[in-house]
């Protein structure tokens, strides 16, 4: 297949390719695609039709009504989406005040331990929040802090991939500048969140948008230290509606499955260029 | 790397006086210290309680603890649980690796070539990356559900008798696999956008006099070297991510049917969370990162030096 789609790839104007790589891509996009159609679908039909196995797209009794008021009167799913806001905005808020000044003096300051917290940060990269899990969770159950958003928070407050990134950034930013601005009187200070800064904000964006995507979605963390109900995050608000006794109702399953994708795939779909550069952003390493 | 560990920077060499080079030191410290701090308290902390924790028999709530040297790593090497769930996570690891890593590629050529329809198609491919998966993992089940779902209605027309995708020992992780490839693909077609993006015309033209003119040519002898530090990460970070399967396992399967979907991490999970075999949850998780620091570590080294870079 690859070798006769492959003509299309650079420059090919004649039309046959095109056509081709139209249908291919239009092909993956069904398979892509049809999660969120079958959801949105699901979501107002009536039972009947959901289990009559038939295949039709659209019911012909509209129960979009009863199945999204089903799902909001069986899980405060609202409250979940609030959570995921509060989780995010907490965490990308602590994550990005502790690493930029860190990147900024790892980038442009002369200072002891600059060579092993460079190190350590290079460490971190490596190692994926499941591994400091265990004695976290035992830290924070002796400390009683367990069942709060804080707990739900604080392994996330340093990001050593922000550290790393900004410090990309940074590094690049003329030396000149900054001299002048000391000889101006200004601290160090206000050179990192007056100057440097607003010149890094693609950096901040990108990372924001990854944060936001990583912490909206992270289910592992929160199945561990949530058990209250109304602290739950999206993910793990889902997790506990499946589990309950609408588990096998799938209008209000798909229903409460829309209400808390949509927030994210919503801001995606207007922000698109911001999520895309995110994630490119990535990449550059 | 080690150019940046031994550099002295620039802003520094500058500055002659003692005064000034010792404000900076100040502000470098200063700066630093609130995430030096809790990179400490967050990673290296719980990292060397981790690491003791696993040459104990601690258990949450325990009052006597003792030291048992390599006992749970002894248990673990001889756990046939432990043992078939890295089976099935190198397995998980093994599907979703060459699905993600080529289909992305493939998908970023096509859809980097159209000019108009671009951004439709980066929307399409990119909406799974941004949706919630423990909320897709809910829908997919009602979409393979052997009798309800649309797969088994369309299976049943094409004469294909009922396949039970998710309880059926042997089709249980391909099918994860399937999903999570469906996860991966936009992330990574993404990725590999902007790394052909970065790749000069005129080295195609150029190509093009020096007689590569077919267009798999031009693939094989630009396209593909030059994404080679791109496609470097994308198979690292995508065999990590596949390596760390959990949502999915968790919401869909729990690992079942009799265990034939039980991953690394969702293992660890059940050790460590929910039977509090806290010490034995330890030792699981101190191997699972072995495991992840041997994938970025190896692929790294293998693969610069094939890499070739623009």
């Amino acid at each position: 297949m690859s070798a006769h789609t492959l003509p299309s790839i650079i420059g090919g104007r004649r039309i046959a390719p095109r056509i081709l790589a139209h249908a291919v891509l239009l092909a993956g996009s069904v398979f892509m695609l049809l999660p969120f159609v079958w959801m949105l679908a699901t979501s107002v039909k009536p039972p009947s039709e959901v289990f009559s196995s038939t295949l039709s797209l659209w019911p012909s009794r509209f129960y979009g009504r009863e199945n999204y008021t089903l799902a909001l009167t069986t899980a405060p799913l609202f409250r979940f989406a609030l959570n995921g806001v509060i989780l995010c905005t907490g965490i990308l808020v602590v994550q990005v005040l502790v690493a930029i000044p860190c990147a900024y003096a790892l980038a442009k300051l002369r200072f002891p331990g600059r060579g092993i917290l460079f190190v350590l940060v290079l460490l971190g990269l490596a190692i994926p929040v499941q591994v400091p899990a265990l004695p976290l969770y035992i830290g924070l159950a002796h400390l009683g802090l367990l069942d709060t958003y804080f707990s739900m928070m604080v392994p996330f407050f340093v990001s050593v991939f922000a550290i790393f990134l900004f410090r990309q950034f940074f590094k690049s930013f003329p030396n000149d500048i900054i001299q002048a601005a000391r000889l101006d009187g200004m601290s160090e200070f206000e050179i990192v969140w007056r100057i440097v800064v607003p010149s890094a904000w693609p950096a901040i964006a990108g990372f924001s948008v990854f944060s936001i995507v990583a912490h909206w979605n992270d289910l592992y963390w929160p199945l561990i230290v949530i058990n209250n109900v109304r602290l739950a995050p999206p993910p793990l608000g889902m997790m506990f509606f499946a589990n309950a006794e609408t588990g096998s109702n799938y209008g209000a399953l798909t229903a409460a499955a829309t209400i808390l994708t949509a927030p994210l795939v919503i801001t995606f779909l207007f922000a698109r260029r911001q999520f895309i550069q995110g994630i490119t952003m990535t990449g550059i390493k | 790397m080690t150019g940046t560990l031994t550099a002295t920077g620039k802003a520094g060499r500058r500055v002659k006086g003692g005064r000034q080079a010792f404000i900076e030191q100040l502000m470098g410290v200063g700066f630093a210290f609130p995430a030096f701090l809790l990179l400490a308290v967050i990673t290296i902390a719980p990292l060397i309680a981790l690491v003791v924790l696993s040459f104990t028999d601690y258990e949450l709530g325990a009052t006597d603890t003792a030291v048992v040297g390599l006992a749970n790593y002894n248990k673990a090497l001889a756990d046939p649980v432990f043992r078939r769930a890295l089976r099935n996570t190198f397995l998980y690891v093994a599907l979703v690796l060459p699905g993600a890593v080529l289909l992305g590629l493939f998908v970023a050529v096509l859809v980097q070539s159209r000019t108009r329809t671009r951004w439709i198609y980066q929307v399409i491919y990119f909406l799974p990356v941004t949706s919630t998966l423990i909320a897709m993992a809910t829908v997919w089940q009602a979409l393979l559900h052997p009798r309800l779902g649309p797969v088994g209605a369309t299976l049943r027309l094409l004469g294909v008798g009922e396949v039970a995708f998710l309880s059926e020992p042997s089709l249980v992780l391909p099918t994860l696999a399937v999903i999570g490839i469906w996860q991966l693909l936009g992330f990574n077609m993404v990725l590999f956008m902007a790394g052909l993006s970065a790749i000069p015309r005129d080295l195609y033209e150029a190509a093009e006099i020096d007689g590569c003119t077919g267009a798999l040519d031009r693939f094989v002898t630009i396209t593909l070297p030059l994404l080679g530090p791109t496609t470097m990460f994308v198979i690292v970070t995508t065999s990590i991510t596949a390596f760390k399967v959990f949502d999915t396992v968790a919401v869909m399967t729990r690992g079942g049917p009799a265990g034939s979907s039980e991953v690394l991490l969702y293992t660890i999970y059940l050790e460590a969370f929910q039977y509090f075999h806290t010490a034995y949850g330890a030792a699981l998780t101190v191997i699972f990162l072995l495991f992840v620091l041997v994938f970025s570590g190896a692929q790294a080294f293998v693969l610069e030096r094939r890499v070739h870079y623009g």
